[in-house]
């Protein structure tokens, strides 16, 4: 994964709550085996007018010019903004990584879904929560200048809004060390194999029925 | 010190703990086409091995076609996802029920049905439905690929503790108002993101009456309120319900084991985070009329006024009305259907089947039903509801009768609703086009969907059929 370094961009306007993970990726998209190329088809159903399917040349499809992600001026943004419990529905990591693929780093919402949440992590985005008066104070303030820059810095955990500080955010520290040192999970819970060792001696003592189930 | 059945499970299951972030062990970790093959490349690619075989068990059921199964999957995309988890499951010697195995079903269902579910246990799945096995004890969650990938090397999850939610629901139900409505209920009560960051323990006299059918479709449900886990304490229906299931212990490991599922309900003075109490009494067959689980009605209501919704959530109720083509105020019985889904993990298992064939027998489809299909969730499923003649009743009444899978609970294989149609279905989620593109789902019980086959609207099931 790569280290999460200050972004500075402006940011994608998303005004809308309960954004499901079939929005952001839609179903048939799923059935790639690879991680990567998802972008495209990144909120698929509100971003091109005809009905998307995998293999299609995207260049040649109609857009829809009314969906934000079509405007021009968040062509290179970095980070989302949104409303309430952003990411609800399926479990799909197939999510964060459209949105990865397409370029956002960074998602700016009152709330989020649980297991979002959590993909983003492992995926190198941060997701910031943020209140309700911050949300709609950005809104507005987005929707007067849709170039203005944000700058989301993880290591002071601020964000900027031009170039005064707009307000700070929470993050746990352990996702913030992995983040920012764009760490692997597995390698340091593997670190701890030797515990997850004893502790399996222990538990299967416990609970014998669970040691072997005949297959 | 009083636990909560949450806190229960999850300390027994601590490996380690650094401030507030523990590392915890996982008993249970099912597979499927959709969320794993990144999982295996991730190993492959870091030559990493899975840490404990046999805790695995791998089914594919997004993906697979409900007809003509021998032909094997047209779709070549879809082919090559399910073809990859053969080829994952061979390669690692893994336990796996394929496509053309007759335990092969939705992996919600396969779980409990074969005993590969028991209570207690810590049990992953990517797929956000896993709570749906919470209803035996067990804390049940959905976990992303990158999550899937770690606990295949290490059979351990990184996770903090949830705060503890009790949904109690006393008294006694309708005898046709089912743990769908119940959960639909609790749903419209608490909205999508009310359980957020909590495990749900449903208890009272409500609960403790469901089947262990009911409870799964009740646990099922959790995620849709945005808990990542949904629980009910184990009793002697748990407990009768497991007896002799293919994967359960037997003999005396199956003593030992009672013993310890005994232990796993909330002590008496454990406290919650936050509690709910509803009354049975009150909850009516439930329909949804938006594009999130939470825009739901009892049956004698009507869709609500645009003035009692708060300024907030207005853009959103307009959305939802505009895609589902509904007006406010609109009678959910003057609501007319296209086609009729029973089926998805949440309500194909047998005992669904029997509610909808109970309303079906001897009625056929209305004129205006384009298309209804009864979708079981396994072959074992399928196999009794045919010794049981259920069958029958359904292709009499003229519904399609199919092989088990996901089918149009998410429209990943050819099953799907064309652009505008309007469905009555079991499923759980009635987001924007999850049943094919312009689609429009209303969510409710199969008996209520068998009913709504009949007469091509919603009715109150209370007054037209007996109970
Ligand atoms: S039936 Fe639907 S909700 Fe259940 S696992 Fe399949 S796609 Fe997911």
């Amino acid at each position: 994964m790569d280290k999460f370094n200050t972004i500075i961009s402006n940011a994608i306007p998303l005004d809308r709550s309960n954004v499901d993970t079939d929005a952001i990726i839609p179903k048939q998209f799923l059935k790639s085996i690879k991680r990567s190329g998802f972008g495209p088809n990144l909120f698929d159903e509100w971003r091109y007018l005809d009905h998307g399917e995998p293999g299609m040349d995207n260049s040649k499809r109609k857009i829809n010019p009314d969906f934000v992600l079509n405007k021009i001026e968040y062509t290179d943004s970095q980070i989302l903004l949104t409303r309430e419990n952003f990411g609800c529905g399926s479990s799909r990591e197939h999510a964060p990584w459209a949105l990865l693929d397409h370029g956002i780093k960074v998602i700016l919402a009152e709330s989020f879904a649980d297991i979002f949440y959590n993909n983003c992590f492992k995926n190198g985005i941060l997701p910031i929560f943020l209140k309700k008066n911050e949300i709609n104070k950005l809104f507005n303030s987005i929707t007067d200048t849709p170039d203005l820059q944000l700058q989301i810095n993880l290591s002071e955990q601020k964000i900027y809004l031009g170039d005064d500080s707009f307000t700070d955010f929470e993050i746990d520290p352990f996702k913030k060390h992995c983040l920012l040192n764009g760490l692997d999970e597995i390698g340091l819970t593997l670190e701890q194999s030797h515990e997850i060792k004893n502790f399996e001696i222990s538990y299967f003592k416990k609970n014998p029925w669970l040691v072997k189930q005949k297959v | 010190m009083a636990k909560t059945l949450f806190e229960k499970v999850f300390d027994q299951h601590v490996v380690s703990q650094k401030n507030d972030t523990f590392l915890v062990y996982i008993d249970r970790h099912l597979i499927h086409e959709v969320t794993s093959p990144q999982a295996f490349e991730g190993l492959k690619l870091s030559k990493r091995k899975l840490w404990r075989k046999e805790s695995i068990v791998a089914v594919p059921d997004h993906n697979v076609p409900t007809t003509k199964r021998e032909e094997g999957i047209v779709d070549p995309v879809s082919r090559t996802q399910v073809e990859t988890l053969d080829k994952n499951c061979k390669e690692h010697s893994l336990l796996q029920f394929d496509m053309r195995d007759q335990r092969q079903g939705i992996v919600h269902v396969i779980g409990p049905e074969q005993g590969l579910t028991l209570p207690g246990m810590t049990i992953v799945c990517g797929d956000s439905h896993t709570s749906t096995h919470g209803a035996f004890g067990s804390l049940a969650m959905g976990i992303g690929t990158s999550e899937v990938e770690h606990v295949m090397a290490t059979q351990c999850l990184i996770l903090k503790k949830f705060k503890t939610l009790k949904v109690d629901v006393s008294g006694k139900c309708h005898p046709l108002v089912t743990a769908k409505d119940i959960a639909l209920y609790i749903i419209g009560q608490i909205g999508t993101a009310g359980g957020t960051g909590y495990a749900i323990e449903f208890t009272g006299e409500a609960i403790r009456n469901l089947t262990m059918e009911g409870r799964m479709t009740l646990c099922n449900m959790a995620i849709e309120a945005g808990a990542r886990s949904g629980m009910v304490a184990v009793d002697q229906t748990t407990i009768d319900y497991l007896k002799d299931k293919p994967f359960a212990p037997q003999e005396s490991l199956w003593e030992l084991a009672v013993e310890k599922w005994k232990t796993l309900h909330s002590d008496n003075d454990a406290v919650f985070d936050k509690e709910i109490n509803l009354i049975a009494e009150n909850i009516e067959p439930q329909v949804t009329w938006g594009t999130s689980p939470e825009m739901v009605a009892g049956i004698s209501q009507s869709i609500p006024d645009s003035e009692s919704i708060s300024d907030n959530r207005k853009g959103d109720f307009i959305r939802a009305l505009k895609y589902m083509d509904l007006n406010e105020k609109t009678a959910i019985v003057d609501i007319k259907l296209d086609k009729i889904f029973i089926g998805s993990c949440t309500n194909s298992r047998i005992e669904d089947l029997r509610d909808a064939a109970k309303v079906l027998k001897g009625k056929k489809i209305h004129d205006s039903i384009k298309l209804a299909i009864a979708v079981p969730g396994s072959g074992i499923v399928k196999k009794q509801a045919e010794f049981e003649g259920l069958d029958k009743i359904f292709i009499d009444a003229g519904f399609e009768w199919r092989d088990p899978g996901c089918s149009m609970c998410l429209a990943m294989n050819a099953d799907r609703l064309e652009d505008g149609e309007r469905c009555a279905s079991t499923s759980n989620r009635n987001f924007e086009g999850r049943q094919g593109k312009g689609g429009r789902t209303h969510l409710v019980s199969p008996a209520m969907a068998a009913a709504a086959s009949i007469y091509g609207k919603f009715i109150d099931i209370r007054n037209e059929i007996n109970g």
